[in-house]
């Protein structure tokens, strides 16, 4: 007989395992699950090879699509970053799509307002601008929370629906490409030098806003290990009351932390318009914001795990476009791949907070 | 599981990545929405299923569905290029700029833009005259509504989704001077969950008509609940609706396109054009007119059809005004192409506003 116990504290060995158990488990799940689909079991190999091997690795394959990893997940880890600082504080800001675009907004707004201008301070002023919009989008549900004490999860949440409508409405109206023939969608910031967030090494992948997400990686990392504020942040989530007696003013928090994943969220959507993406459109967005919320959990809330935890999900996107167009498997598959990695790195948090016990005798 | 076949599983997967493709064409596909959505992705497939029937084994056809408009569009375009696709269809308004962007790294690889208006050496772009099969639903519309209420769900206010409002509206109004549109924007060509709310809520005040312009049968499946409510097949048939709801349908028939392309293609003879097609060369069709509309509406609604497609009668034919009051055609005189592509405004009569 097999029971389970409660552990004491969470288990720092199985917090480290389970997520790399969760990906095996969606390895092989995912393999079992494309396999039937191909009606050939055999092909499960090859499937799951496709995903996580041949973009890294496969020589058809790889020049392409390494770079290619580094521009999907850029955007994802810069926003997972500002979101794990909340959610240690159990803050849940859950807007990080709306700000996103609001950052992106406020940034193009500045290019688009200077065009056709060239100076090399275009481009920093686009990121202050950018990193603005997103801190006063989720200052919203911040300031909210502290005075009225709304729910920061539903606030953060519907605000990305105004932030949508938002969008639509400058595509359409104020930042509108005035030689577009009256189509929505503004001037694209690829033809415009002083603005575009260009690579900074040619077919690297690596443009601004990667390295800035590999920057705030580190920097998070310092601001749990080393300074005040990430301490106050720790025992703001783990015991509430303590962190209250101990002088830390719960309000500070808050704004802290919703204004810090704000500003990350709102680079991140600065960054993305002024390169990848490369103009306002109505379908701008398309969902890192939400995406970096399950690759916070993925990584554990800690700075490294969300790097690799960012990659990781980034991988599976590519990986599974390849996988898409060489096997026809269905789109819809892929992101059930990914919702697995979910579900099972879920499901065995059973080993971090219990133990197996045999029952003796 | 035996070792070998796992072995020749690996060695088939490889050899799909790496050998050479047998076919002489290779043909991309990329899509906004699943293949499954019942409406306009649905029918584009079909239209890549029927060059795949037409060359059999001389062509092979590759494809990527729910793809974002934006930098993903552009990755899978490249990496189709890559994989060697020699024709990419990038079937939806807003892979335009990315469609220009890649065509330009790979200038040996032809480009089909559907409905946009940038072009290249190796871009084309095409698009059908879906205003023609809205000039029909608002004929029905109009005669069949009790309420005099036309509930409209409207995906982005792009001048394709604009004309397509007006035109309903013409022809509505003219058969019904009480005729009212209530407009929703649902900003998403494919969002099932928003498309059944959008037409919930607007037969909550009282549309017994319920026009989309949206690809999902979520609207069909709301309205079937509402009951005598009726609705049109938008993109594709939407057959499994009918008699009641949906009423009639505009299909896309996007097969025989896609066809003589790829044939250019293989003969060599594909140059970048401008195609707008509508009922006449059969881009467009109107799918069967169910018996829940009287035999006279019938009647009239396929005269109409056979109007426009010979040519002898244009949808936006004056007299029309702009919303504004002011004159846009006079008496007898039909609308150039120029305007319609750039439409942004609404005709006089409807009482919402184009979003700005």
């Amino acid at each position: 007989m097999i029971r389970l116990e409660k552990r004491r504290g969470i288990s720092k060995l199985w917090t480290t395992l389970t997520p790399v158990l969760a990906v095996f488990l969606t390895m092989l799940f995912g393999g079992l699950m494309f396999g039937l689909l191909l009606g050939d079991l055999s092909s499960a190999f090859g499937a799951i090879k496709l995903i996580f091997w041949d973009p890294l690795f496969d020589e058809n394959f790889a020049s392409y699509a390494r770079p290619q990893l580094l521009v999907k997940a850029g955007p994802i880890i810069l926003i997972a970053i500002g979101l794990s600082i909340g959610f240690k504080a159990g803050i849940w800001n859950i807007g990080a799509e709306g700000q996103y675009i609001l950052g992106a907004i406020f940034g193009a707004s500045v290019a688009l307002s200077l065009f056709p201008r060239e100076s090399i301070f275009i481009f920093p002023t686009m990121i202050l601008a950018g990193a603005f919009g997103g801190f006063i989008w989720a200052l919203i549900p911040a300031v909210l929370k502290v005075y009225f004490k709304t729910n920061e999860i539903l606030v953060s949440l519907m605000l990305v629906y105004v932030a949508e409508n938002i969008l639509a409405s400058v595509s359409q109206g104020l930042l509108r490409n005035p030689d577009g023939m009256g189509f929505p969608g503004s001037r694209n910031l690829k033809d415009y030098p002083s603005a575009h967030n260009s690579e900074i090494i040619t077919n690297s992948g690596m443009h601004w806003g990667v390295l800035t997400a590999f920057l705030s990686v580190i920097l998070a990392y310092f601001l749990f290990l080393k300074h005040q504020k990430g301490y106050e942040i720790k025992i703001t989530g783990e015991a509430p009351k303590a962190a209250y007696f101990a002088g830390i003013n719960p309000s500070k928090t808050i704004i802290f932390c919703m204004g810090m994943s704000g500003l990350l969220a709102g680079m991140a959507g600065l960054f993305e318009v002024a390169g990848p993406a490369g103009q306002i459109t109505i379908s701008f967005n398309s969902g890192y914001g939400f995406t970096a919320i399950i690759v916070a959990f993925l990584g554990r809330l800690n700075p490294l795990g969300i790097l690799m935890a960012g990659l990781l999900m980034a991988l599976t996107y590519i990986g599974g476009e390849i996988a898409q167009l060489m096997l026809g498997l269905p789109g819809a598959s892929i992101q059930l791949l990914q919702g697995m990695l979910l579900f099972f790195l879920l499901a065995t948090d059973i080993f971090t907070n219990y133990s197996f016990k045999t029952r003796g005798s | 599981m035996k070792f070998k076949s796992i072995l020749t599983g690996v060695l088939l997967a490889f050899g799909l990545g790496t050998a050479a493709i047998a076919a002489d064409v290779k043909v991309g596909f990329v899509y906004v929405g699943p293949i499954g959505d019942g409406g306009w992705t649905y029918e584009h497939d079909k239209g890549r299923l029927a060059v795949e029937k037409h060359f059999g084994d001389r062509v092979e056809t590759i494809y990527q569905e729910n793809v974002p408009e934006g930098a993903d569009a552009e990755r899978v375009m490249t990496t189709m290029a890559m994989q060697g696709a020699d024709l990419i269809f990038t079937t939806s308004f807003g892979y335009m700029d990315p469609t220009i962007n890649v065509a330009k790294k790979f200038p040996n690889v032809k480009f089909e833009h559907a409905t946009g208006y940038k072009r290249s050496d190796n871009v084309s772009t095409y698009s059908a005259r879906f205003y023609e099969g809205r000039a029909i639903q608002g004929h029905i519309a109009g005669k069949m509504t009790k309420t005099n209420k036309v509930g409209y769900i409207a995906s982005f206010p792009i001048p394709e989704v604009i004309r397509g409002i007006n035109s309903a509206y013409i022809h509505a109004k003219k058969v019904n001077p009480n005729i009212e549109f209530n407009i929703i924007w649902v900003y998403t060509w494919f969002d099932p969950a928003k498309e059944a709310d959008a037409a919930k809520a607007l037969i909550d005040q009282g549309a017994d008509v319920v026009l989309q312009h949206t690809d999902s049968t979520a609207p069909q499946a709301a309205a079937k609940e509402a009951g005598n409510v009726i609705t049109f097949g938008q993109a594709s048939d939407m057959g499994e609706y009918a008699p009641m709801p949906r009423v009639s349908s505009i299909i896309d028939d996007w097969a025989p396109y896609y066809v003589a392309r790829t044939q250019a293609v293989l003969d060599g003879s594909w140059e970048s054009v401008d195609t707008w097609d509508g009922i006449g060369p059969g881009m467009v069709g109107i799918g069967e007119i169910s018996d829940a509309v009287p035999a006279d509406v019938k009647a009239e609604a396929l005269a109409m059809r056979d109007a426009i497609a010979d040519g002898s009668y244009h949808p936006f034919t004056g007299p029309i005004k702009k919303q504004d009051g002011s004159d846009w055609l006079g008496a007898g005189e039909t609308s150039d192409d120029g305007t319609l592509l750039g439409m942004n405004f609404y005709v006089e009569g409807i009482t919402a506003e184009v979003p700005q």
